[in-house]
């Protein structure tokens, strides 16, 4: 398919998009979370009781991805009006569909929050849960079916594509990103367009571009929610990135765990192809490119870039000393570019908007929005975006709607087992890249737990550590051992058999793992335990205190 | 891994449907030995878990040895060289579950069921396992009863759950 045909496809679909614009909308949050809760029965349901009462002239039912509020659901949602519906089972659809479509009035009681506001929003949009969002990476996610590329299409889908394709080179490509300010979305926080530009600049015939959906932290799930709410936003930053990189085959790289965000990439790849936006000769031009998924079997290491290098070519995933990095040596010792779902999400927004749009989003260090994946002792869980620079409070507080119980606030922890916890002293942090890092945790992928009194700081150092002890992938001594030592040591504080002098090791031991360790697993492994000491010293003192 | 046993352990099973499916993605991935995940990805699909005899079949194929293969499979948790049971009781121990209190489950199953993670019960019905997290955060602690999704768990709801489960033959 050439470009004149794709537009000519758009056109259609913005036209029956238009024609159709007197019609409802009726979207069923098909998010692995809802499914669980029963949506995917809240759906064909649905489709019943719409086609019984022959409303299916005016109202469309669309299966979407992930709405955010994960422990609401299953959630429905009403456009134009916006009304969100939680909890929905198959008891209640039916005077859903009569008061809403019918009668115009929306049935409070089961609106959004609608137990624990005072007064909830008919419009969720002026719920403070969305109103302190801005959605980039997760615009059209809850909006569109992500199973069909004709959605996708008429929200600007592959249009970034196509700009770049017939009316930028390369260089500008890079310029573009470069200028927009944007860092990588896995953790690390390199500027992507430094990447693509040292991956560019090495010739080679053969290069390749990876998407990490590696998402191995434990309490973090917004590539899984990415992956499944709008996987042709992802695919498309990475033919984008092919392009500007110079790659003509690239890897996604999806954990195991997520079976649903696997089968609706692969998908997307499929109506990809078909459409001619993804493989030889993409709109007719002289470029190729190529995506093969490949499925992670469940190791957290391999969210390492050369370990993730290692088991895209089928070898155990042990990570390899840098450098060389993989821009220069990478799969099959070619120039490979490795960027994060989240980071491919990002892209085709950017070239749409320009890089100077992007950059004026967020704060001078961290330019744009993050996803985070809030979760633990708080009201609403579930899946965010907001301008970096939001404060942990304006997180926790005015969108995660407070803690749970109404119990206190005591710990936040971002970064999983490479991060480490926030104090309630903390609460105004500003939340970028910079700024956790001085509070001794990291932004990491964009987990985000929350914790209550309930949670002992001595008990959680342990459980990143037994994390790391499990997922050391045992290639080198300091991390191998190391991580073996501290949680050993940290047990037996945990048991109150701890003395003074098992601390002093805990923090020698710390030193030495983080700077000898060969990968970032290694490396970042004593960041919960030393940010724990840093701000919850006491709790281990005073089970020292009390060791029998 | 005794590989004399082997040819004649898969002339016996040339007809299983299993290791057809399994010469058929070899095939798919033409020989490359760099898709050895992904084959073993279908072998354990088809098997439920990676018997001894289907690691030397695919060493075999692919013309690596059987200790390339063998390490891979034990490097990765998704891959388990001995059966997980007829039923599976995944305990989710992602952050958000354990701060929600996984670990009271994981303490009930072993009451009722005397099993730890990563054991099968005598008779083969009941196989508990924990995972790192399954991204299901929002419904938190969450429980995988053969596969499917349990949100929001409750460790005595969960024990009648899985009996429910063993109960059927």
């Amino acid at each position: 398919m050439n470009r004149q045909d794709l537009k000519s496809i758009i056109l259609a679909e913005k036209m029956q998009e238009q024609n159709n614009k007197s019609k409802h909308k009726l979207c069923v949050c098909c998010g692995a979370s809802c499914i669980s809760s029963g949506s995917d029965e809240v759906l064909k349901k649905l489709q019943e009781e719409i086609k019984s009462r022959a409303l299916d002239a005016k109202v469309e039912v669309i299966p979407t991805g992930c709405m955010g509020p994960c422990n609401q659901g299953p959630l429905i949602k009403f456009l134009p009006e916006y009304t969100i519906y939680q909890k929905v089972d198959c008891s209640n659809i039916k005077d859903i569909v009569e008061s809403q479509l019918i009668d115009k009035k929306p049935i409070e009681n089961i609106l959004l929050f609608a137990d624990s506001r005072p007064k909830p929003y008919i419009d969720a949009r002026e719920d403070p849960y969305f109103k302190k969002q801005m959605k980039i990476a997760l615009k059209n996610c809850g909006h569109i079916n992500p199973e069909k590329i004709e959605d996708y299409l008429v929200h600007d889908g592959y249009k970034a594509l196509d700009k770049v394709l017939f009316q930028m080179s390369p260089e500008e490509v890079i310029a573009e990103i470069k200028q927009s300010r944007l860092r990588g979305r896995g953790g690390a926080g390199y500027p992507t367009g430094l990447k693509w530009e040292t991956v560019y600049k090495y010739v080679s015939t053969e290069k390749y571009v990876i998407c990490n959906g590696d998402e191995g932290d434990p309490g973090a799930f917004m590539d899984r929610s990415v992956l499944e709410g709008n996987p042709h936003l992802v695919l498309e930053g990475m033919v984008i990135a092919a392009y500007a990189v110079g790659a003509n085959k690239g890897f996604a790289y999806i954990r195991g765990e997520y079976p649903l965000a696997i089968k609706r990439f692969e998908l997307a790849i499929k109506q990809a192809k078909k459409l001619g936006v993804l493989g030889n000769q993409i709109l007719g031009t002289a470029f190729s490119f190529d995506v093969e998924v490949r499925i992670g079997a469940g190791a957290f290491v391999c969210g390492e870039e050369t370990a993730l290098i290692a088991s895209i070519e089928g070898k155990r995933g042990t990570p390899k000393p840098r450098p060389p990095f993989p821009a220069e040596t990478g799969l099959w010792g070619k120039p490979t570019l490795i960027n994060n779902v989240e980071t491919f999400a990002a892209i085709s927004p950017i070239i749409n908007n320009g890089g100077e749009w992007y950059s004026d989003i967020g704060t001078p260090k961290s330019a744009g929005t993050k996803v985070f994946a809030l979760a633990g002792k708080i009201k609403y869980s579930g899946l965010i975006e907001v301008p970096m620079g939001t404060t942990l409070r304006e997180i926790v507080f005015d969108i995660g709607g407070g803690m749970q119980n109404g119990e206190e606030f005591k710990a936040a922890q971002t970064g999983g087992p490479s991060g480490g916890c926030i104090p309630s002293e903390y609460l105004d942090v500003k939340m970028d890249y910079e700024s956790l890092i001085n509070l001794g945790s990291i932004m990491g992928s964009g987990g985000l737990i929350v914790m209550d009194k309930s949670s002992d700081m001595v008990d959680v150092a342990r459980y990143f550590m037994e994390f790391c002890m499990d997922e050391s992938c045992g290639k080198c001594v300091p991390c191998r051992v190391g991580t073996k030592m501290m949680h050993d040591l940290l047990q037996k504080i945990c048991i109150n058999q701890g003395t003074k002098i098992d601390l002093e090791r805990l923090e020698e031991l710390a030193v030495y793992v983080k700077d000898c360790s060969l990968c970032g697993l290694g490396a970042s492994a004593p960041n919960p335990l030393l940010s724990t000491l840093r701000h919850f010293r006491h709790e281990y003192e005073n089970r020292i205190a009390n060791s029998l | 891994m005794k590989l004399v046993s082997v040819t004649t352990d898969l002339e016996s099973s040339k007809n299983d449907p299993r290791i057809k499916l399994i010469t058929a993605k070899i095939k798919k991935e033409n020989y490359k030995t760099d898709a050895l995940i992904e084959i073993l990805h279908t072998a354990q699909n088809a098997y439920g878990y990676l018997p001894m005899k289907v690691l030397s079949f695919i060493s075999k194929a692919l013309y690596l040895p059987p200790s390339r293969v063998y390490s891979t499979v034990t490097f990765y948790h998704f891959f388990s060289l001995k059966s997980k049971g007829e039923h599976t009781c995944l305990v989710c121990t992602g952050t958000a579950c354990y701060v929600k209190g996984a670990q009271l489950i994981l303490n009930e199953i072993e009451k009722n069921f005397s099993l730890k993670p990563g054991q099968v019960s005598a008779n083969n019905k009941l196989g508990v396992q924990v995972a790192r997290c399954i991204g299901a955060c929002g419904l938190a602690p969450a429980v995988l009863l053969d596969d499917e999704v349990q949100a929001k768990v409750k460790a005595d709801e969960m024990i009648h759950k899985i009996n429910a489960k063993i109960a059927i033959p």
